[in-house]
């Protein structure tokens, strides 16, 4: 691991001024990411900034009904949270499905936004990687590349978003609540994820120093209803190779209300719209939940090794509409 | 917001002296900003229960608790412990007697190499205090971060039932 310096702050202001101020460095929270990579030598900062004792780790129901997540609220405590399980199952299973109890206790929301593909090329400081150094190429193109994406590629980086709360964000048209030196603002959590494009190295709309501070998630009486599905090679403490975010309304036999995300099979959040728009209004059948998931796949873009994804994915969404229609139904 | 003020001083990137509180006795080290928990427990207090295994957070054998909270010391810097309390498993026996949890893992044979018992137990004790071991899914799911490669699963799942059902004498609530 390289060497790095070390300080710690303790309000919003000096943290975002002593990060801004130094190229060089990062912030550091609950470090899942960050001190794996420095350690793998993929990441570059030389000086971490702890902002663990940041007062931004709260959850709290505005009154609106929207519950504000703080940056620095754990992924467990989020999880556990009365309200997020209540309003928002969706959420709370997505993050209980992510990770380890242990890492769930360290790691933050903000943090997980922010953290860093699983590509064995990215991760490997030897290998060709357009987004960790750009031009050199893809090594996941032609390489080992079953865990890689089939949406949202590009010829440049095939990488798969890892998170799964993000993929419950999206579909909740969550806001990103970020702070600099020049004020405050806020990003959709559909556009705070960015396309690989032809610049994979560019995830976020972020400049240095930015600091999330909260996530918010609006009211939304559907999501009363909803679930992550998540379909992984071992039951538990392992990523999706495919998944779903959903919240159902049914009403009459008909779809009232539908929000779909899709997790493990996308370089980004995969908010699926073009299958909410088919299933806005249509019967609530498992005919309609196949037309929409073949539409949603329709542009997939397969690798040699994760072909099976397209497939995947599309029984992954018809079983958590099933799912949920079959809820709605007696409740 | 908040006015700007000053923040703490830079440490490092060389040695800086760290004040930690490991099992409740207080320690000072000089390691760099860059070591980690785990790696001050191990080589700079002798503390070797917390195991290395994979050093990157994915197999828990290094588990402990900072604040009461399990979590991964590989992923934690000693430095950003400072001011917490942290407890391994050499803080877990009282005046020589061992955990209840220590006791039921020995009992049910809830190991083989043992390489990973340190962060099991450090986990299963805390899985008891969370109240996540309702069900045998729910130990599974919740004990999935400490990977166990003798595949000592059923066991280690005995070994938290003893403890969590008082089998054999064993307190109910066996958190400290």
């Amino acid at each position: 691991m390289r060497p790095v310096s070390y300080s710690r702050v303790s309000d919003v202001a000096t943290a975002i001024a002593t990060v801004a101020a130094d190229p060089t460095s990062a912030y550091l929270a609950g470090g899942t990411t960050k001190i794996d990579m420095l350690r793998i030598y993929a990441e570059p900062s030389q000086r971490l900034v702890d902002i663990n004792s940041l007062p931004i780790d709260h959850i709290e129901v505005q009154p609106d009904g929207a519950v504000r997540i703080g940056g620095l609220a754990r992924m467990n405590d989020v999880a556990l949270a009365p309200v997020v399980v209540d309003r928002f199952p969706v959420l709370s299973e997505a993050l209980l499905l992510g990770a380890s109890a242990q890492l769930r206790n360290m790691a933050s929301m903000g943090g997980n936004m922010m953290q860093r593909v699983r590509c064995s090329y990215f991760r490997d400081a030897e290998a060709r990687c357009n987004k960790r150094e750009p031009g050199t190429g893809c090594g996941a193109i032609g390489g080992v590349n079953r865990g890689h994406a089939v949406l949202g590629t590009s010829p440049h980086c095939i990488a798969t978003h890892p998170s799964d709360a993000a993929v419950a964000l999206v579909a909740l048209d969550a806001m990103i609540h970020v702070q600099n030196a020049a004020g405050h603002h806020a990003i959709a959590a559909d556009d705070f994820f960015l396309l690989p494009g032809d610049t994979p190295e560019r995830e976020h709309p972020l400049n240095h120093g930015d600091l999330i501070t909260a996530i918010e998630v609006p009211p939304l009486a559907a999501a009363r209803n909803s679930l992550y599905l998540k379909v992984r090679d071992r039951e538990s403490y392992e990523f999706a190779l495919a998944s779903a975010a959903c919240a159902l309304t049914v009403e009459d036999g008909t779809v009232a209300e539908v929000r779909l995300a899709l997790g493990g099979v996308a370089t980004k959040p995969w908010r699926a719209r073009a299958a909410e728009h088919l299933l806005r209004g249509a019967p609530a059948t498992r005919e309609t939940f196949a037309r929409a998931a073949a539409a949603e796949l329709a542009g997939a873009v397969p690798q040699p090794m994760n072909a099976f994804k397209v497939e995947l994915a599309q029984r992954t969404i018809i079983r958590a509409l099933e799912t949920l229609t079959a809820r709605g139904a007696v409740s | 917001m908040v006015a700007s003020r000053l923040p703490d001083a830079v440490q490092g990137p060389g040695p800086v002296d760290v004040v930690l509180n490991v099992n409740g006795a207080t320690h000072v080290v000089r390691i760099e900003p860059r070591v980690s928990l785990l790696d001050c427990l191990r080589d700079h207090m002798n503390l070797t229960g917390a195991k290395k295994g994979c050093n990157q957070g994915a197999c828990g054998a290094c588990t402990v608790w900072v604040d009461k909270r399990r979590v991964v010391a590989c992923l934690t810097l000693a430095i950003a412990c400072e001011g917490r309390d942290i407890t391994t498993i050499e803080g877990m026996a009282v005046d020589g007697s061992l955990h209840p949890m220590q006791k039921a893992f020995l009992s049910e044979d809830a190991f083989q190499c043992g390489y990973c018992t340190p962060g099991q137990i450090m986990s299963a004790v805390a899985l008891l205090a969370e109240g996540h071991a309702g069900s045998d899914a729910e130990i599974g799911e919740w004990m999935s971060g400490n990977i166990c490669r003798c595949a000592a699963y059923p066991n280690i799942r005995t070994a938290i039932r003893d403890v969590r059902d008082g089998v054999g004498g064993v307190r109910k609530d066996a958190t400290r």
